[in-house]
C-alpha cells in the first residue's frame, strides 16, 4: 500500500528521495554490500548487453511500434474497408460493436457536460478493465500516436542536443499535475471539452482516419517545441491523459520489475525512458528491496528492458510470470544486522535527478 | 537599470522570489547549493511559463465560439443546443463512418472547441436519410446526437428558409432539365424506385420538369408522407410516416395580380438540407437556417417529439 501511494505520489510529480537504511530491505542491503567499490567500465557493459540481447535488439521497441501501428491502421482499414471491426478513433470507438471511451475524453465530456452518460460509462468500464490489465499508461507508449511522432523526433531531438543545436529545458514534473487540475476546472467552468481542442493524440487519430487537418499544426509545433527546446516535454509535463491512465495503472497486474542482483547501476535505463523518475530506483542505493515493481508512470515501453545490459527490468505478469530460481549469493554473511553496522550505506550516486542525456544536452 | 526593474516586477510576481542577494549573484555561481537553488528557481519560473503558455493556447479555442451560442453550422440529426452538443460531443467521428452518404464531417482548428465535432454540409451533401435509421444517431457514444428520438422525422436539425426568391426557377415560371447540380458535382442522393439501399451520384440523375420543384421531389420527408398516403409505409411500418408534411409548392398571387409558383416550407421540415443541395441555382434559393432551433431548448424538444412518437 505504502509503495502504491509512493507511486501515486511520484505520478504527480513528487521526486524521488534517498532511502533511509531502514527502508532498504535486509536482502537488498546485501547486495549493495557486495557491490560496493565494484567499477564497471564501458566496455563491459556494452559486451554484457551484446550478450544479453545479441539474438533480440531492441525486441520490445519492435513488438510496441508495430503494435502501436497496427492499432492504429485499425481504425483506418476498418473505416476505408468499411468492415465495422474498430469505428471511431482513439477517443471512443466501438470495437467488433462493445464501445470503448478514452478515459480521460469521457472523463472532459462529463465535467463539461455535467452529466453521467450511461452508454459512455459502458465504454469506460470497459477500458479501464483492460488497459488495468495491460498496465495503464501501456495506452500512452503502445497506443497513443503522438507518442510515436513524439519518439522518433526525439531522436533528432538527442542528435541536434549532441551537437549543441537543441537545448533541454527541463520543468518540475508536478506541472503536469496542475494542468491537470487546470483542464478539469477549465473543462467544468467553461461547459467545453477544452483539452480536446490541444490534445495531439486526440487530433493525431482523427487525421489519421478521417484525413489531415489544420489542426496538425499545433502537433508540429509541439514537436519542434520538443526537437529544439525539451526533450518530450507534452508527456512528461503537459499531457493529462498520462495522469488518467497512470492512476488506472497503479494496482496494474502488469509492469516491468526491476531486480536488483545483477544491476551495473550504469543508468543505461535512465537515459531512454520517458519517464526517468520511475527508474530512479535503479541508482545505487535507491531500491527498497532487492525486486521492485516500477512505479505508475511508467508507461511500459520497455526501452529499458532493452537497454539494459544485465536483463534487470523485466516485463512481468504478477501471478503469470515464472521467474528463473536465483543462485544464492556466496559467502554470505550470517548477520544481516552486523553487516549493516559494519559498513555503513554510503550515498556513492551520482546526481540524481538529472538524466545523463540531458547532462550531455546542456553541455 | 533596465535588467533590475523588470526583475523586479518578475519577482513580486513570483511568490518564491529570493531576496536581492542571491539574485545579484546570479550568473557568477556556477556550484555549490546555489547552483541548485537557482536552478529549482529558473525551473520553477519556466513551470509557470509553461503553464501560462499552453493553458492561453487551450482558451484560444473560444475565439470562433459565437457568444449567443448560436449555430456555426448544420449538426447531425439529433444534435442538442450548440452548447450541449459542444461539451458533450467526445469527438471520436463514429457518426462519420455510418454515414452512407459521407454527409457527416469533422470540424477543424477554425471553429475553436468544434475541433473535431461533426457537422454536415449541406450544400455539399445533404443527410438524405438514405440509412433510414439514423445510424448516426445509433452510433454516437454519448449522447450528443440525442437518443431519444427515433425517426426521420423526429430529428430537427435546422428549419429551410426561402432564401433567395429572386433567383428561385419555379416563382420565374421555369421548368429545369439537366443535372440539378451539373457534371461536376460529387454528391449523392437516394432515390427509392432506382435502388433503396444505394444512393445514387446526383449527376446520374438528370430531371425534366416544366415548373422546378426540385425542393419538393426530393424532400425525403415530402417522399415518405406520400408512401404513407398511398397507403405503402416504408418498411410497412406506420410509425414512419411524418406527420406534417415538409415543403410543397403553392401558387401564390402576389398583391399586383401576378400569380406565380413557390416552394412553402411546413412544420413537418427536419432541416436535413437536401432541398440546399438540390437547387440548380447557382446560389442555392432554399438554405437551412441552424439558428432557429435556438429558440426552443432542443432537447426538450426532442422529449417531446419522443413521448409524442410513442403515445
Amino acid at each position: 500500500m505504502n509503495r502504491a501511494l509512493e507511486s501515486i505520489a511520484q505520478l504527480f510529480g513528487k521526486a524521488s528521495h534517498k532511502l533511509k537504511k531502514d527502508e532498504i530491505s535486509p536482502a537488498a542491503q546485501k547486495i549493495y554490500f557486495y557491490k560496493k567499490g565494484i567499477k564497471v567500465t564501458k566496455a563491459e557493459i556494452e559486451a554484457l548487453h551484446d550478450e544479453h540481447h545479441k539474438n533480440a535488439k531492441n525486441k520490445w521497441r519492435k513488438r510496441r511500434w508495430l503494435t502501436l501501428i497496427a492499432v492504429n491502421l485499425l481504425f483506418v482499414v476498418s473505416f476505408s474497408l468499411d468492415i465495422q471491426l474498430l469505428e471511431g478513433s482513439l477517443t471512443a470507438s466501438r470495437f467488433m460493436g462493445f464501445h470503448m471511451a478514452d478515459l480521460n475524453s469521457a472523463l472532459q465530456v462529463m465535467l463539461a457536460y455535467k452529466a453521467v452518460l450511461i452508454n459512455l460509462l459502458i465504454g469506460v468500464v470497459t477500458i479501464f478493465i483492460a488497459w488495468f490489465l495491460l498496465g495503464g499508461r501501456t495506452f500512452c507508449s503502445w497506443a497513443c500516436p503522438y507518442h510515436l511522432l513524439a519518439e522518433w523526433t526525439e531522436s533528432l531531438h538527442l542528435w541536434l542536443a549532441k551537437r549543441g543545436l537543441a537545448k533541454n529545458y527541463t520543468f518540475h514534473r508536478g506541472v503536469r499535475t496542475v494542468f491537470y487540475v487546470i483542464f478539469a476546472l477549465l473543462a467544468i467552468v467553461s461547459g467545453y471539452t477544452v483539452f480536446e481542442f490541444i490534445s495531439p493524440t486526440g487530433i493525431l487519430s482523427r487525421a489519421i482516419i478521417y484525413g489531415p487537418t489544420l489542426a496538425l499544426i499545433w502537433v508540429a509545433f509541439l514537436l519542434l517545441f520538443e526537437i529544439f527546446l525539451s526533450r518530450r516535454a507534452w508527456c512528461r509535463y503537459v499531457c493529462p491523459i498520462g495522469i488518467t491512465y497512470g492512476i488506472v495503472g497503479v494496482f496494474s497486474p502488469l509492469r516491468v520489475t526491476y531486480d536488483l542482483t545483477d544491476c551495473k547501476h550504469e543508468g543505461d535505463c535512465r537515459a531512454v525512458c520517458l519517464v526517468p523518475h520511475v527508474l530512479d530506483l535503479t541508482i545505487k542505493n535507491r531500491s527498497s528491496d532487492v525486486e521492485v515493481g516500477i512505479g505508475a508512470d511508467c508507461t511500459r515501453c520497455g526501452l529499458c528492458v532493452d537497454a539494459c545490459p544485465t536483463n534487470s527490468l523485466n516485463f512481468e505478469f504478477k501471478g503469470l510470470t515464472r521467474k528463473p530460481k536465483k543462485e544464492e549469493l556466496p559467502l554470505m554473511p550470517d548477520s544481516n544486522e552486523s553487516l549493516v553496522d559494519k559498513e555503513p550505506l554510503v550515498n556513492s550516486e551520482p546526481s540524481a535527478n538529472e538524466e545523463p542525456s540531458s547532462e550531455q544536452a546542456n553541455k | 537599470m533596465t535588467d533590475s526593474t523588470t526583475h523586479t516586477q518578475e519577482d513580486s510576481q513570483n511568490p518564491e522570489a529570493r531576496p536581492p542577494v542571491a539574485r545579484k549573484a546570479k550568473g557568477n555561481i556556477t556550484r555549490g547549493p546555489g547552483r541548485r537553488a537557482q536552478q529549482a528557481r529558473r525551473e520553477f519560473l519556466r513551470s509557470v511559463a509553461l503553464t501560462v503558455g499552453v493553458t492561453s493556447i487551450s482558451l484560444l479555442g473560444f475565439v470562433p465560439i459565437p457568444a449567443d451560442a448560436k449555430r456555426p453550422r448544420l449538426r447531425p440529426p439529433g444534435a442538442l443546443s450548440e452548447e450541449d452538443y459542444l461539451s458533450s460531443c467526445i469527438k471520436c467521428g463514429q457518426c462519420v463512418q455510418v454515414c452512407p452518404v459521407d454527409a457527416v464531417k469533422l470540424d477543424d482548428l477554425g471553429t475553436g472547441f468544434g475541433l473535431g465535432a461533426a457537422y454536415i454540409d449541406a450544400r455539399e451533401q445533404a443527410c438524405d436519410f438514405s440509412c433510414d435509421g439514423l445510424q448516426c444517431v445509433l452510433a454516437c457514444p454519448t449522447g450528443s446526437l440525442t437518443h431519444t428520438l427515433d425517426y426521420t422525422h423526429d430529428t430537427r436539425m435546422g428549419f429551410a428558409v426561402f432564401d433567395k426568391p429572386k433567383l428561385c426557377l419555379a416563382v420565374a415560371g421555369k421548368g429545369f432539365k439537366g443535372q440539378a447540380r451539373g457534371p461536376d458535382y460529387e454528391g449523392l442522393l437516394r432515390y427509392e424506385e432506382i435502388d433503396r439501399w444505394n444512393p445514387i451520384p446526383l449527376k446520374d440523375y438528370p430531371y425534366d420538369v416544366e415548373i422546378c420543384d426540385l425542393c419538393v421531389q426530393a424532400c425525403p420527408i415530402e417522399q415518405r408522407y406520400n408512401q404513407c398516403q398511398a397507403g405503402k409505409p416504408p418498411s410497412g411500418d406506420d410509425n414512419q410516416c411524418p406527420p406534417q408534411r415538409a415543403i410543397g409548392l403553392e401558387l401564390i398571387e402576389e398583391k399586383n395580380g401576378v400569380k406565380h409558383m413557390k416552394p412553402v416550407v411546413y412544420d413537418g421540415c427536419v432541416g436535413c438540407g437536401v432541398c440546399e443541395m438540390i437547387c440548380p441555382t447557382e446560389q442555392a434559393s432554399i438554405i437551412v437556417d441552424y439558428n432557429i432551433l435556438t429558440k426552443i431548448p432542443l432537447s426538450e424538444m426532442y422529449m417531446a417529439k419522443s413521448k409524442r412518437g410513442h403515445s
